[in-house]
């Protein structure tokens, strides 16, 4: 009797939990769809009466009574920045990662702890020494910028993650591959490299998503559509005196997709690399 | 041909020394076991003729060339590793044929050989499996296919057994010494396990401290250790050895045990000492019998009664722990009958087979 009623009050928090985090997303997708003056409306209305696009078509500059917002502009500086960031942040990792699982250097302990510790230094508050840096030497709005800042986020996270999967390759698997007739460099390709992936895998997707959905430094070190990034891109949408909610929420939807896309086809590893990541000393 | 030879082989990491110039010279298609407690630098000797560890002096030659240099992949050698080390993300088949992969070889080659090493090692059935699904034992012979797909000049083996169950090591240990019989290859293994070595060696490398104490034959290291560290590490159970005092006594040098109980020397060690000098008596369980359960043929034995502490019986013999000389010793008795401890016995202890050896240095009175 007992544990079925214990059961029950944990699947009540879970719902609990699961509601708080999940209901402002579809709220978001819902109002992407739905007419403007159903936003406002009152009592609110949950599910929209009429399913529309004419949101999406508003933000994309498709119908005539609206102006434009350059999402695809936006659209596009997003990736270009998450990608190479990603792309560089996860190299970097592995490099990283590498040294630290399989080098003895001098300082190594003390360089790891420093890695570490500049993550718990909160981006935002890097900001202002960051925009008055970036302003003299000419890397406000640029996307070069906003990817080194992205890289410095993503960096010691990468090469933590990645370390800890190829300190749990044993060594003699390299060391037989020498023997058998590797370089160094083929034994880490053909061995190492394919046992670490799902881990090279998942970390790849934090630093992806790390990037892909920053807006406080976005907002401080874009100025134009020549860096500005998606979720910088939704402040377009609040005027002086009004907010563009169904065309933010559209827009939402637009940068939701693709990083739930990407997450689901990367979802084995991510899980890997999550558990992982757990029991990792 | 391919003689592995080790000159004055030095390794140190910063001022901590950990082998300390060692020569030795394998023969080719010698069985070479390196042997000792851990920590003796067995495995830090057999990594550096390997490759995996940088030398910090002496050289190394396989054949007629100096390796100290080269690549573990340019010395033409082959290892098998304590924990197997097979690739989790391949094949048994993908495994075997690896090296040759590297090194470029066409498939039918590959094919051929991977073949030929599954059936010697009865691989063949578990080509398509990969690691994770086999067995310790099944792993154990891939890990050695691996090896000797490659037709390499040498063998390593470090501790290949030390992984599995008492049952399997005793199976392994078998194909490994038949493996040598049907591929004749140089091979160096390292173990602790003095009962390997001695069934799979063809010499025995018995090492200490990260020097070499004594290199012979199984029955030379059994039967002629050079010191009280050799005597007490091969055979088992373990030497006994007894702290004695050499006098003379009606014209023959005997030795004195702390209990008061004398021993006359065998005739070779009796000429190496002098009166007075303090030596330490070695022999093994099966010179020291009950009278009527051991084997002495017509040596000269001295007679003993003693209590038996505890008899563990072994099936075909039996342990007796008894004391002399102030000290545990044990005794051994052959086609057994029960004994019960507290019993009496009188054992005989076969002179002949007595060793002396210098109390202060700890080595043979005959080297």
């Amino acid at each position: 009797m007992e544990r079925s009623w214990q059961r029950w009050l944990i699947r009540f928090g879970v719902f609990i939990v699961m509601a708080i985090i999940c209901v402002p997303g579809l709220w978001i997708v819902m109002t992407a769809f739905r007419d403007n003056v159903e936003v406002m409306a009152r009592p609110p209305v949950w599910i929209p009466e009429r399913w529309t696009l004419d949101n999406f078509r508003a933000i994309l500059g498709l119908s005539e009574n609206q102006q434009g917002i350059p999402v695809v502009r936006y659209f596009l500086n997003s990736v270009v920045i998450s990608v190479t960031s990603t792309v560089l942040a996860v190299l970097i990792g592995m490099m990283g990662g590498y040294a630290f699982a399989r080098y003895r250097f001098k300082g190594k302990n003390v360089a790891f702890l420093w890695l570490m510790l500049s993550r718990t230094v909160p981006g935002i508050s890097l900001s202002l020494p960051v925009f008055m840096i970036w302003s003299r030497v000419g890397l406000i709005d640029t996307d070069f910028g906003v990817i080194l800042v992205y890289l410095a986020l993503n960096i010691p996270f990468t090469i933590w993650l990645i370390d800890g999967f190829f300190r749990q390759i044993p060594l003699s698997l390299s060391e037989a591959a020498q023997v058998d007739g590797c370089t160094r460099w083929q034994a880490f390709w053909k061995i190492e490299f394919p046992l670490a992936k799902s881990g090279i895998a998942s970390a790849g997707i934090f630093a992806f998503l790390t990037s892909w959905n920053e807006f406080a430094l976005a907002s401080q070190l874009t100025r134009t559509t020549a860096s500005k990034t998606l979720p910088v891109g939704l402040m377009d949408f609040t005027a002086q005196f009004t907010v563009d909610w169904t065309g933010m929420c559209a827009m939402a939807v637009i940068i939701i997709v693709p990083a739930l896309i990407l997450t689901f086809i990367v979802q084995k590893h991510l899980i890997a690399g999550l558990t992982f990541g757990g029991v990792k000393g | 041909m391919a003689e592995v030879r080790l000159e004055k082989l030095v390794k140190s990491y910063g001022k901590v020394g950990v082998v300390h110039g060692i020569d030795l010279t394998i023969a080719h298609n010698e069985f070479v076991v390196l042997v000792g407690p851990s920590g003796c630098g067995k495995s830090t000797t057999l990594r550096m003729i390997a490759g995996l560890e940088e030398i910090s002096g002496g050289t190394i030659s396989i054949g007629d060339r100096v390796v100290n240099d080269l690549a573990p992949r340019e010395r033409n050698i082959s290892m098998v590793f304590q924990n197997y080390a097979l690739y989790p993300h391949m094949t048994v088949k993908e495994n075997l044929g690896f090296s040759l992969k590297i090194a470029k070889q066409d498939t039918a080659t590959i094919e051929k050989r991977v073949a030929e090493a599954a059936e010697i090692l009865g691989l063949t059935p578990l080509l398509e499996r990969t690691p994770g699904e086999l067995s310790g034992g099944q792993r154990q012979r891939v890990a050695m296919g691996r090896a000797i797909v490659r037709h390499p000049d040498v063998f390593l083996f470090d501790e290949p057994l030390s992984n599995l169950d008492a049952k399997l090591r005793g199976q392994m240990r078998v194909e490994i010494k038949k493996l040598h019989q049907k591929v004749k290859t140089t091979i160096v293994y390292v173990t602790h396990d003095q009962v390997e070595a001695m069934t799979l060696a063809d010499r025995i490398v018995i090492m200490k401290d990260g020097h070499i104490e004594q290199v012979g034959t199984p029955a030379e290291v059994f039967e002629k250790p050079k010191n009280t560290f050799v005597a007490s590490f091969i055979g088992s159970p373990p030497m006994n050895l007894l702290d004695a005092t050499v006098a003379t006594e009606a014209g023959r040098k005997i030795a004195k045990l702390n209990d008061g109980v004398t021993l006359a020397l065998p005739a070779a060690a009796a000429e190496k000492v002098t009166d007075g000098q303090t030596v330490t008596i070695g022999f093994r369980a099966e010179a020291f019998s009950p009278v009527g359960y051991g084997l002495y043929g017509d040596n000269e034995v001295a007679t003993i009664e003693r209590t038996i502490i505890l008899p563990e019986p072994l099936g075909t013999e039996t342990l007796l722990y008894t004391e002399l000389g102030g000290k545990e010793v044990q005794g051994k008795m052959l086609n057994p009958r029960f004994v019960k401890p507290g019993e009496q016995l009188t054992f005989n202890l076969d002179l002949s087979r007595l060793h002396v050896f210098d109390k202060a240095s700890g080595m043979s009175v005959l080297v």
